[in-house]
């Protein structure tokens, strides 16, 4: 029987009960009283001079406030990155100013050149329309390749080339692996494009800034996965407003997927401007200002080799990439296709030699970052479509291929300086084979070819790091931040819970899931125990949720709270029944003596450490408030197994899902259901990448994606239901409950499998098609197979 | 400015708007009534959608001043008289249909549209009916076995977790 309550349990989310009755509170929810609007006029050329801007028309329109230009803000800082890489040569990366609104240049269609200040919203933008800009076009750089060219347009005049730096990991590996590669039996080698997408979380950014005359204190409300960093990076970084004077809030959160975590000149400026006009200040992006605006994802171009010796045992892995930044460094764009990416290279294999070269390029488009996945998506993407391509020049299997080279033996030491834990890689595609009914394929295959349809069938393996991070690696890896977590546990006097956490719930369920854990230790119902999150005001210092860290290091801390208040609770209970406390047990919300009838219910125990009148009060202190901090001793390492079959209408070139099967292990599962769900929304994204998403720009820097016309999310219709499957469970070696994590695996391990299967569907209608770059559109599929 | 009448939710109530106010921003500033969301400026999303006369009506369509005299339904009225949760809500929660919740009133409103033309829809029709309504977090799998739930129809055989 599944279990009805606590760790196991697929509890119904609490949180869905006001999300279905209209009764969330998201930021645009939020008006403050006195509130005026900002609107922000935006650069619509990709490079430029700017030479003057004449506002005086704008601000004498109606309801005009202030308008603001790059100038007001020359005496704050720049937005900052919170991660520095060294490149190959011992450098350290070049690193311009991020200015909160555009100064002397406009660097990607998008930048913030005016911020108008209105009583209202549609006063502030048609304000807007009277500015008049007098900007230099400058030509502009796009194109990685081109923008690495010695002729290329300088995005930023300071520095002497777009080149942001040139990492090689492992650098003293190279010559090893150049050798390896020299003497292979076999090189299979593949270029491709890791298109650049946009997140497109449903909820566009909001920020509300507001301050207080009486108390000199800031209030942000803002879309983000992580306040307290928010606040830390502003207050600090960008206004030098002390964190005690700072209060951020992100109440609930529309989706994040990655693009909320980052710092955004929108939340400096309203912070910055509710001061400076003494009214608060509130910014809502339209989606199309969202297109423009928000951190962008992926955008790689990458060439592999795989080598292999005469037993096709894998023996070398090279790549080389660029990974385009956009114009600025957005808050940790330099970590995703450095650490977040070259450290996964391993892949689930004991490949012994491998070496990753990435070059970071300036271009004048929206700054790239962390999407779903980050950097994982990528090295995922580029190694399982390698290996395909290999077991058919090969002509082996696909499958027996990675089983002949799986990592099988733990703890594991990759070349790539991280150590896997656990993992049972045979496992999860032994799961993969039964749930996708692997056997059955050839069979489908016939049927779909007697209706005139290419059938493919596509597998891969995945491997991630989650559970972000140790601090002390990776501070030495160029962090400027600790990456632990906090929560603090209140047990309040009758008993209830209140459990304020770092991490921030923007769609994961922490409501819910949170509270199982609690429960299970304590004996006590869910619905006694809330979780407070999202204000840096009630919750302590924790680093927020993305890295799919939440339930392994912020729940970890939460465990370590609880743990504390478990000690105390014992004390207390031996106090009041005379016993010692060794023989105390707690279970089902009841402290026994062992051996004895006697008891005393939680409810009892927490009464007592808040009216204590019968209490040890020269041992103890009352009162039941523990908070834990929680610094992760090693990465966590999800993996599974993903099949995808796809059919393909020959006269058409259009590209569909027949059927999805995964078989994740996420070590001990808190809640099956929502696990089950993140997993499902996961390979969407990767679907959608796969087959329908890119972000585009034309050869000038004009983004020709801005909208949901343009832009192709995933419907309902684009995708079937899916197989997912999560009972492999090789549980975390080094934290409390065991667990991964599970937000990206989706995401990371979908996308290789949809192109593995359109390839082998191609081949299978006789089309000599090695690769196609995703997404794989209509278009594309049925120009390849014109070709071949 | 222009005065506008109409019931919302049973309830009649009127205001000044301009007009270019779309009906959505009059409900959600001028009525307060939140829980309908703007999540694009094309009508493409569908985190907006409500009933208009028992249409199914993205609010970010039309102006408030065609509103006039209308009978509207959002996601604040939706749930059973003594505030219970509705099938088609209940059955969003009983099987994960959401997640971040911004998609889900606009979710909610379609799904009950769809089902009172057509009680009984198979898959593809409610993928099909679907494609106004984007959500970026499910993947779809729960929302499409949700509304099939809700519809009556025995989801059991739809992969579980």
């Amino acid at each position: 029987m599944p279990k009805d309550h606590g760790i196991g349990a697929s509890s119904k989310r609490r949180e869905d009960v006001r999300f279905l009755t209209g009764a969330g509170n998201y930021t645009d929810d939020i008006n403050v009283h006195g509130q005026a609007h900002v609107f922000f006029l935006c650069s619509d050329l990709a490079h430029g001079r700017i030479n003057g801007i004449d506002m005086a028309k704008a601000e004498a329109m109606p309801g005009v406030i202030r308008i603001f230009t790059g100038a007001d803000f020359e005496a704050v800082g720049g937005l900052p990155c919170g991660w520095q890489i060294t490149d190959r040569h011992g450098e350290v990366m070049k690193e311009p100013k991020h200015p909160v609104l555009a100064h002397g240049k406009v660097r990607h269609v998008g930048d913030p050149i005016c911020a108008i200040v209105a009583d209202t919203l549609d006063q502030a933008r048609d304000a807007a329309e009277a500015i008049e800009l007098d900007i230099e076009v400058l030509p502009a750089a796009v194109n990685m390749k081109a923008a690495l060219q010695d002729d290329a347009p300088r995005v930023h005049d300071d520095l002497s080339d777009n080149l942001c730096y040139d990492w090689g990991f492992v650098e003293e590996n190279k010559g090893a692996v150049d050798d390896a590669i020299k003497s292979a039996a076999h090189v299979t080698t593949l270029e491709l494009v890791n298109q650049r997408l946009v997140a497109n979380p449903m909820e566009p950014r909001v920020a509300v800034g507001e301050y207080n005359r009486g108390t000199q204190e800031h209030t942000l409300y803002t879309t983000s996965q992580n306040p307290h960093v928010i606040r830390l990076l502003m207050g600090a970084f960008v206004l030098g407003i002390p964190e005690h004077k700072l209060r951020v809030v992100s109440p609930d959160v529309g989706g994040g997927f990655g693009t909320k975590i980052f710092h955004y000149a929108e939340e400096a400026f309203c912070t910055f401007a509710a001061k400076a006009i003494n009214r608060p200040v509130k910014w809502v992006s339209s989606r199309t200002e969202a297109f423009m605006s928000d951190a962008h994802g992926r955008d790689h171009v990458t060439r592999i080799e795989l080598a292999l010796d005469g037993d096709n045992n894998f023996v070398a892995v090279r790549t080389e990439t660029l990974a385009n930044m956009g114009a600025y460094l957005s808050t940790f764009a330099p970590s995703v296709p450095t650490w977040l990416h070259g450290t996964l290279m391993a892949g689930n294999y004991k490949t012994p030699n491998i070496y990753v070269n990435v070059k970071a390029v300036f271009t004048n488009t929206v700054p790239v970052d962390a999407y779903r996945g980050a950097g994982r998506p990528e090295a995922t993407f580029q190694l399982e479509r390698v290996i395909d391509k290999a077991a058919r020049e090969l002509g082996v299997d696909p499958i027996a291929l990675r089983r002949q080279n799986f990592v099988t033996e733990f703890p594991y030491a990759t070349p790539v300086a991280v150590d896997y834990d656990t993992g049972d890689y045979p496992a999860t595609m032994d799961k993969l084979e039964e749930i996708a009914d692997i056997a059955g394929f050839a069979a489908r295959r016939k049927e779909s070819e007697a209706k005139g349809k290419l059938r493919g069938l596509g597998v891969n393996c995945y491997i991630e790091a989650c559970g972000i991070a140790p601090s002390n690696l990776v501070g030495q890896l160029g962090a400027r931040a600790g990456l632990y977590d906090a929560a603090t546990v209140r047990v309040n006097a009758t008993g209830s819970i209140s459990v304020m956490v770092g991490a921030h719930s923007h769609g994961q369920g922490h409501e819910t899931s949170f509270p199982q854990v609690v429960a299970e230790m304590l004996g006590i119902p869910e619905d006694q125990i809330d979780i407070v999150h999202g204000d840096s005001s009630k919750i302590p210092f924790g680093m927020g949720t993305y890295g799919s860290r939440s339930i392994a290091v912020c729940g970890s801390a939460m465990v370590r709270a609880t743990e504390k208040i478990i000690n105390k609770t014992k004390k207390i209970a031996a106090h009041l029944m005379e016993a010692s406390e060794a023989d105390i047990e707690l279970k089902d919300g009841m402290f026994a003596v062992a051996g004895t009838n006697k008891s005393v219910a939680w409810g009892d125990v927490t009464l007592a450490a808040y009216v204590p009148h019968n209490y040890p009060l020269e041992d103890i202190e009352p009162g039941l408030e523990e908070t834990a901090f929680y610094d992760p001793a090693n990465f966590t390492y999800p993996a599974g197994a993903y099949a995808c079959e796809v059919e393909i209408d020959p006269e058409t070139g259009k590209v569909s899902v027949e059927r999805f099967s995964a078989a994740d292990d996420f070590g001990n599962v808190i809640n099956p259901m929502i696990v089950s769900g993140q997993v499902h929304g996961g390979i969407t994204q990767g679907i959608g990448q796969a087959l329908l998403e890119a972000c585009a720009y034309d050869e000038d820097g004009q983004l020709l994606s801005a909208s949901y016309m343009d832009y192709a999310m995933p419907r309902a219709d684009d995708v079937p239901f899916y197989a997912v499957d999560h009972s492999c469970q090789t549980p975390c070696t080094h934290n409390p409950l065991g667990v991964k994590g599970c937000g990206e695996a989706g995401a990371i391990g979908s996308p290789p499998s949809v192109i593995n299967a359109v390839v082998d569907a191609l081949q299978s209608g006789g089309h000599a098609v090695t690769h196609i770059d995703m997404p794989a559109t209509p278009a594309r599929v049925w120009a390849a197979m014109q070709a071949s | 400015m222009t005065k506008v009448s109409m019931k919302v939710n049973g309830k009649s109530v009127s205001g000044e708007v301009e007009g270019r106010t779309l009906l959505v921003d009059f409900l959600r500033e001028g009525l307060r009534l939140t829980g309908t969301h703007v999540g694009c400026d094309t009508s493409q999303c569908g985190a907006c959608v409500v009933h208009v006369n028992g249409e199914a009506v993205k609010a970010c369509t039309m102006f408030a001043a065609e509103a006039e005299g209308a009978e509207i339904a959002t996601i604040e009225g939706a749930a059973n008289a003594d505030g219970s949760l509705n099938v088609i809500q209940q059955a969003f929660q009983d099987h994960h249909g959401l997640q971040c919740g911004f998609c889900t009133p606009g979710m909610v409103m379609s799904a009950a549209a769809l089902l009172k033309d057509n009680p009984r829809p198979s898959e593809a029709e409610v993928r099909d009916y679907l494609e106004g309504n984007i959500c970026r977090c499910t993947g779809y799998h729960n929302i499409v076995k949700a509304i099939m739930a809700a519809s009556g129809q025995d989801v059991s055989a739809i992969a579980a977790e």
